[in-house]
């Protein structure tokens, strides 16, 4: 070994390296969580939050550190950012279809309201965003748009993750058809289905 | 009864992001439904989105909201129209935007172009 490759290695322990803030963003029951649970299990053997088809099951924000993901033969650190859904409405008496106590559902349309507060703020500090929206639910709505519309305006790399495409009625060409500017991946993160041609297109975003 | 609010850009476009977002709340927390000339930037509608958070109770339940002009299908002839009225005026007065109280708008479909507003049956 020369001594410029002696002088190349101790350089490369010392050199930084940079953890990417990855947030998960995205309408009420999109399944963040369950995408944020997939990458989780896939790299560090941890489930991340809990999931539940109770609307708002995630209302604080949730961040797993030090997660290391390797793609195509490179690998690259991140902090995983969980965030409670966006809504323009929530409502109490919603969630006492799911067998709520008032008391308990008052509660959780309070956290709620917080929650979306909260991920709104966060915006501040991601560096990336995987946007997950739900493939069999119509991608105009305008809570998409505004999330989408806030990530340009702030310059953060965005990936559209189309979520769900073990349905039947999941229609990717039409979260396409809506973003055309974005990239689009689709994926069952419950059943981990097409996650090698997630995190290839996540590494190709972060680059 | 549906009552419905027209808001030219005009009345807002004076106002500051705070301002516009109150004026929109107070009309809406009134039971109206609002067409508004123009769009809000990004950011005021996340601000709306927060402020509306903030005002959820036991009577306001939230809002719905559907902005339509699509931007993105625009040639370079209207884009250059908008920018330079965005640069004089400093507005977005392209496009249409549409919010109305949860408790009355079920929901407003957007499907892209063509815009389904349900409203809840009142009794």
């Amino acid at each position: 070994m020369g001594f410029f490759d002696y002088l190349k290695n101790i350089l490369k322990i010392f050199q930084f390296k940079k953890t990417i803030r990855l947030g998960l963003y995205g309408p009420v029951n999109a399944g963040k969580s369950s995408l944020a649970n997939q990458i989780s299990m896939d790299w560090i053997g941890e489930v991340m939050s809990e999931v539940s088809k109770v609307p708002h099951e995630t209302r604080e924000i949730k961040v797993k550190e030090e997660v290391k993901i390797k793609s195509g033969g490179k690998e690259l650190n991140f902090n995983l950012i969980d965030t409670p859904g966006i809504a323009t409405k929530i409502d109490f008496e919603d969630f006492l279809k799911y067998k709520m106590s008032k008391k308990e559902a008052k509660r959780r349309a309070k956290e709620a309201t917080q929650g979306v507060i909260e991920a709104i703020k966060w915006l501040e500090n991601v560096d990336c965003v995987l946007v997950v929206l739900d493939a069999t639910q119509n991608p105009y709505d305008q809570v998409n748009v505004t999330i989408i519309g806030n990530l340009a305006a702030r310059n953060i790399p965005v990936l559209i993750v189309a979520n769900k495409i073990d349905l039947k009625k999941a229609n990717i060409r039409r979260v396409e058809s809506a973003f055309p500017q974005y990239n689009v991946i689709g994926v069952s993160a419950l059943k981990g289905e097409n996650m090698e041609g997630f995190y290839k297109e996540l590494f190709r975003i972060v680059r | 009864m549906l009552r419905l609010q027209f808001i030219p850009y005009s009345e807002i476009a004076n106002l500051s992001s705070e301002n516009k977002i109150s004026k929109v709340l107070r009309i809406v927390k009134n039971n109206r439904i609002i067409l508004l000339e123009g769009k809000f930037s990004p950011e005021e509608e996340a601000l709306l989105i927060e402020r509306t958070m903030n005002s959820i109770s036991r009577r306001f339940k939230g809002i719905e909201i559907c902005s339509v002009g699509d931007q993105a299908k625009e040639d370079l002839i209207n884009k250059l129209k908008r920018n330079l009225a965005k640069a004089i005026l400093g507005i977005n007065v392209s496009g249409m935007t549409i919010i109305g109280p949860a408790s009355i708008v079920k929901e407003i479909k957007r499907d892209p172009d063509k815009i389904e507003l349900l409203t809840k049956n009142i009794r």
